[in-house]
């Protein structure tokens, strides 16, 4: 809403700097984005016109002798309307003005001494184009006569306009005189209220049109007056300045009173011509399905039934509280108008211009369900301005159709003690008294506190803590105390599903490994890429999706962090080691989907950092399942790896992730992606490592597992340990996972560990040796070289015959 | 000790030459820090062979003395500054016996690290944790019951415009939406558990808006509720001020001021003082009766307030992040720096 501060200061004296002014709107809640500020110009003063001759050789130029104050200039200027004795704008060299001939609004020059037509032009006479203060250069601008000669142009023409971003619930501030009202309430000045009286000196108003409501669920009030004998022409200087100020172009006198008003009061009106209303009767109903209008744009609408409309007995000629109709419009041969200021259901009039997609000024204000009082007021002001400008002459009394009569809250209760409640602060009587009072609240006080009447501009109010924060605002939010938290503190209530994603998080991150977060929407063919198995739960679509990227919820994170690597494989030479912990939506058609939490991690690219001591290999499936392990051993759980297929990952490349205290319950797979997936990305990398852990599966298992060994303290062996290494030799076929399980087979091994691998030059063709420790402790005996001797020749034996294993001999 | 004669002047002069070679030569081939040391002993100590020549100058005849005495003056400021030069050089160049270069780089764990959106949401929630404040998360697609409904926000009222949303598609139901703030768990919370509440939701919002560098259609938010008897408006102020403190600094400028909600009343807009601008930080205010009515609460018993905002917008404005898509681009260049 733009309120110029020369009108906003016709309804309340303003006695402060406009910073400060703004600065406590701000605060009381009407916030002001900025300060526009028109009509200051530098070099730019009011000038005396001395003397006017011919230009020696141009018939259609001037030579204009200007005294500016400091001093007399001679201009060249063509406008037809200077003469000698006015007072003008004059600019002076250096001043920068519009360019009245530029296409495009708003491009200015700076003025330059020039020859016109072989005189010296010292500086110019402005038009009002010239000085951006409205569209007019047939001629240059007229000043009052009254001014003094070099007076800078900004103290006469400057208008500042505040630009002030209002809440939806404040509809009474969609008119300056609402503003006001804050402003006389912050300042304590009083409010100046625009009058509404007019002499009626016509025919009693009902021998000249009636009106009926047919529909009064959609209209609480129409109020109506007539004027005869108008004179429809252009509106006053004022009131087009009015207009222009706020960006509202001018059209006739008629429409721009009840622009006006709109923007004076924040009631929408509208006018139409007396005589092209079908027995100067107006019928409020809703339309027929189907039933078509012509509005004023020239265009036809089609109606639905339950759409407002006002008419005349034959045919439509006006949206209710939309738009006019083109049939009963105002033009210039109107002499007589009905003027129309109406109630109507905000929520009805919202649909109606949303479904025909006419957004006005009207609807802007209707939707926020105005309150019937402000129509009768409304009508009064257009009708005197109407008189005051248009002349003709004014129909005895109102029309006032008023179904909703008694029908609104019209009171509030609000007792001293909730003030208290809600603020925590207690104010004297007084002040609340004062305070609500200058908002213009009407109050009857009682011994408790007391009964608040709802003013017609305040649709917003209905409970005691609209009526306090009426209070709080004015008195300013930082004059009520701050106070810490007391009470009772809530019980704790278990999150483990989200003390899981945490938990997993930070362990992933203490692995090295970078937290990315996507967006959760995806396409059904950009999550095709990495091969959903079919039995996937549907994905949810988005109805009315952001753009063409994002038109279904996403079902994996697979997609997310393929795409991740993909970006960074471009762009980033070091180790890329990426993980998301988010939900994806899996839709089962009942209710709200599944919002299940996922976890996937990717390696890709080197594996660590270039470094004079560390390895330059590229990152494989290892790297992705020691993240695995190393999140799990974090939460304690075991797990066992199992060949596996899945579309996403290469075959022979890929495990699942089982955990074997849990009935090998699978919670997740790892792998190395399988080339034609990855080539869907366009990753610049060989390939890429990925684990997927299903957070809900390892919760399932850390519920299930009731007795839950892990984080629970073990009497360690003080008994001294041995190891002893074995070199064994082995088919390639035999897994370093059956070797590792049969050697941990005896109770006395306590651990088996593989510690290096070779295939090649020395092992025959077919075989690879195996190196592995194995450490010997027993719980209750320190063992000797014999004890430990025998264990190994069981071992070894058991190895030979399970898996042919051979002990190497160097 | 050298013997001097009194007719042994040129001899001196001479010795002083010999010393001379000898030193610089012996000091060439000296390369430890314990030859050198020896090397000063020999040369320039107290009992050092240069002492004992000018100790010796006595015998000789006082013009003789001054010329050999200036001469082996003249010659320990040369071998002193030689030595220093030696030393210097012998750092620099000639480590010591098992000494290692230790400018080369160490072997630095690899580091990974959160998201900065995660890093402001449990900045965030810790402060408000700290303050007996438990956080619970909850839907992302949630029912219009929630999302609007039940705070108030009825259908075809103009305060939706507020929220630009996106809706499910879906053949047996028009009412699911993607949350447009984390506010509909207000209402989830209040009906699943009796007062007092004391919870921070963190969580992703998705609205229907386009994007550009400060708008951004997917973002987190943090919600904030506390309901009980006794609750008020200026425990909200002190509440919100003690959160600002930890999180822009004890001395920052805080500033509330009215804005409007439809599920608070009084509405509160907390504003902070960012090198001389005031720049908004979180929405919050009372819980609107009808909020609580709504999930079951006696109104006239219970009071509460709730908040909201942006932690993307928080660490945009410390961190001086100009553009908010860089939050889900993953581009490890933006993701490095945090």
């Amino acid at each position: 809403m733009k309120v110029p501060v020369s009108w906003l200061s016709e309804y309340v004296d303003i006695d402060m700097s406009l910073d400060d002014l703004a600065h406590r709107l701000t605060m009381s809640g009407n916030e002001v984005e900025g300060i526009e500020r028109t009509g200051w110009i530098d070099n730019v003063v009011v000038g005396h016109v001395l003397d006017v001759a011919p230009h020696p050789d141009a018939d259609r130029l001037r030579l204009v002798t200007v005294d500016y104050g400091d001093g007399h200039a001679e201009v060249v200027c063509g406008a037809p309307n200077v003469a000698k004795g006015q007072k003008i704008a004059y600019a002076s060299i250096g001043a920068v003005l519009q360019d009245a001939y530029a296409e495009e609004h708003g491009k200015t020059r700076k003025l330059k001494r020039s020859k016109i037509r072989g005189v010296v032009s010292d500086g110019m006479v402005c038009s009002v184009r010239e000085l951006g203060i409205g569209d007019e250069h047939d001629g240059i601008l007229i000043l009052p006569n009254d001014l003094t000669i070099g007076t800078p142009i900004g103290e006469v023409l400057g208008e500042s306009v505040l630009d002030i971003e209002l809440t939806p619930n404040r509809p009474d501030c969609l008119g300056v005189v609402g503003v006001a009202r804050d402003v006389s309430a912050i300042t304590g000045k009083p409010l100046k209220h625009p009058r509404i009286d007019f002499e009626a000196t016509g025919p009693d108003v009902h021998t000249l049109a009636s009106v009926e409501i047919a529909d009064p669920d959609l209209c609480l009030r129409y109020t109506a007056s007539v004027i005869q004998g108008v004179k429809i022409g252009p509106s006053p200087r004022w009131l087009q300045d009015r207009l222009t100020a706020i960006g509202e172009r001018p059209i006739n006198n008629l429409v721009d009173i009840t622009n006006f008003v709109m923007f004076e009061l924040g009631q929408p009106l509208h006018a139409f011509d007396y005589d092209k209303v079908i027995d100067h009767k107006i019928i409020v109903r809703r339309a027929t399905d189907g039933e078509r209008l012509t509005t004023l744009d020239g265009k036809e609408r089609k109606l639905d039934d339950e759409m407002l409309l006002i008419t005349d007995p034959e045919r439509g000629i006006g949206l209710a509280g939309v738009m006019g109709g083109a049939n009963s419009e105002i033009s210039d041969s109107t002499t007589t108008v009905i003027l129309e200021s109406a109630t109507f259901h905000g929520v009805n009039n919202r649909i109606t211009a949303k479904s025909l997609e006419l957004g006005s000024q009207a609807t802007l204000r209707f939707e926020k369900s105005l309150r019937s009082g402000l129509s009768e007021i409304g009508l009064r002001r257009a009708t005197r301005l109407i008189l005051e400008i248009a002349g003709g002459e004014a129909a005895s009394g109102i029309i006032d159709v008023y179904p909703g009569k008694g029908k609104e809250q019209e009171s509030v209760r609000l007792d001293q003690s909730q003030i208290l409640r809600v603020l925590g602060v207690e104010f004297e009587n007084k002040q609340i008294e004062r305070t609500l009072g200058n908002l213009g609240f009407e109050l009857v006080a009682d011994s408790d506190g007391w009964d608040v009447r709802i003013p017609y501009w305040r649709p917003d109010i209905s409970i005691p803590e609209d009526l306090i924060e009426e209070i709080a605002r004015i008195v300013g939010y930082d004059n009520i105390p701050t106070t810490t938290l007391g009470g009772r503190p809530p019980q704790w209530q278990p999150q483990p599903e989200m003390d899981l994603r945490m938990r997993v998080t930070d362990a992933l991150v203490q692995a090295g490994m970078r937290e990315t977060i996507s967006y959760s929407a995806t396409t059904g063919e950009g999550e095709s890429r990495v091969m959903l198995p079919e039995e996937t739960a549907s994905a949810l679509k988005l109805r009315n999706p952001i753009s063409a990227d994002f038109t279904v919820m996403r079902r994996t994170l697979r997609e997310a962090i393929l795409s991740t690597v993909a970006r960074n494989s471009r762009t980033w030479r070091g180790p890329i080691a990426v993980f998301e912990a988010g939900r994806v939506f899996l839709d089962f058609g009942e209710g709200l989907p599944d919002e299940r939490q996922m976890v996937v991690g990717a390696f890709a690219g080197p594996r660590n950092e270039l470094h004079w001591d560390a390895s330059t290999d590229q990152s494989d499936f290892y790297d992705a399942k020691g993240a695995v392990e190393a999140v799990l051993d974090d939460l304690g759980i075991s797990l066992t790896f199992e060949s596996a297929d899945d579309a996403t990952f290469a075959s022979g490349r890929t495990a699942v992730i089982k955990v074997t205290s849990a009935n090998h319950t699978i919670i997740g797979t790892v792998g190395e992606v399988a080339g034609d997936v990855l080539s869907r990305f366009d990753a610049e990398v060989e390939s890429v490592a990925m684990f997927e852990l299903d957070l809900a599966a390892v919760l399932k298992v850390l519920r299930d597992s009731k007795s839950d060994d892990s984080g629970k303290f073990e009497e360690f062996v003080r008994l001294p340990a041995s190891h002893r290494d074995l070199s064994l030799i082995v088919d390639t076929g035999v897994t370093v996972g059956q070797i590792v399980e049969i050697s941990n087979r005896n109770r006395i091994v306590t651990s088996a560990t593989v510690f290096d691998l070779f295939e090649g030059k020395g092992v025959p063709e077919g075989k690879k040796a195996v190196a592995i420790r194995l450490v010997y402790q027993s719980p209750n005996k320190t063992l000797t070289a014999d004890q430990i001797g025998k264990i190994e020749q069981q071992i070894l034996n058991q190895l030979s015959k399970e898996v042919g294993a051979v002990l190497r001999t160097q | 000790m050298t013997e001097v004669q009194d007719n042994e002047v040129t001899d001196s002069i001479e010795s002083v030459e010999d010393i001379k070679l000898a030193a610089i030569s012996a000091l060439e081939t000296s390369e430890t820090s314990e030859q050198l040391e020896s090397w000063r002993v020999e040369f320039l100590g107290r009992k050092g062979r240069l002492t004992a020549l000018l100790r010796g100058l006595g015998s000789l005849e006082i013009e003789d003395r001054k010329v050999v005495g200036a001469a082996a003056n003249r010659l320990r400021g040369e071998l002193e500054q030689l030595f220093e030069e030696r030393i210097t050089r012998s750092k620099s160049s000639q480590a010591p016996v098992g000494s290692i270069d230790i400018t080369l780089p160490g072997r630095k764990p690899a580091h990974g690290g959160l998201h900065p959106s995660t890093q402001m949401i449990r900045e965030i929630t810790q402060a408000f944790n700290e303050m007996g404040f438990q956080t619970v998360e909850g839907p992302e697609v949630e029912l219009e019951k929630y999302n609007f409904d039940m705070l108030n926000i009825p259908a075809d009222h103009p305060a939706r415009d507020q929220w630009d949303t996106i809706w499910i598609d879906s053949e047996t139901r028009s009412d699911v939406l993607l949350r447009t703030h984390t506010s509909p768990m207000q209402a989830r919370v209040m009906e699943a558990n009796d007062p007092p509440i004391r919870v921070v939701v963190p969580g992703k919002c998705y609205r229907y808006e386009s994007t550009d560098a400060t708008h951004e259609w997917h973002f987190n938010q943090v919600e904030g509720l506390a309901v009980d008897e006794g609750i008020t408006f200026a425990d909200l102020k002190g509440t919100l001020y003690e959160f600002a403190r930890r999180i822009f600094g004890p001395s920052r400028k805080v500033r509330f001021r009215c804005d409007f909600f439809p599920f608070v009343e009084p509405g509160v807009d907390m504003s902070i003082d960012w090198n001389g601008r005031w720049i908004e930080i979180l929405g919050a205010g009372m819980v609107h009766p009808k909020v609580l009515e709504n999930a079951g609460y006696d109104s006239s018993k219970y009071t509460g307030f709730a908040f909201g905002m942006g932690p993307e917008r928080i660490s945009m404005l410390r961190n001086e992040i100009t553009d908010i898509r860089h939050f889900f681009s993953n581009d490890l260049r933006f993701l490095t720096q945090f």
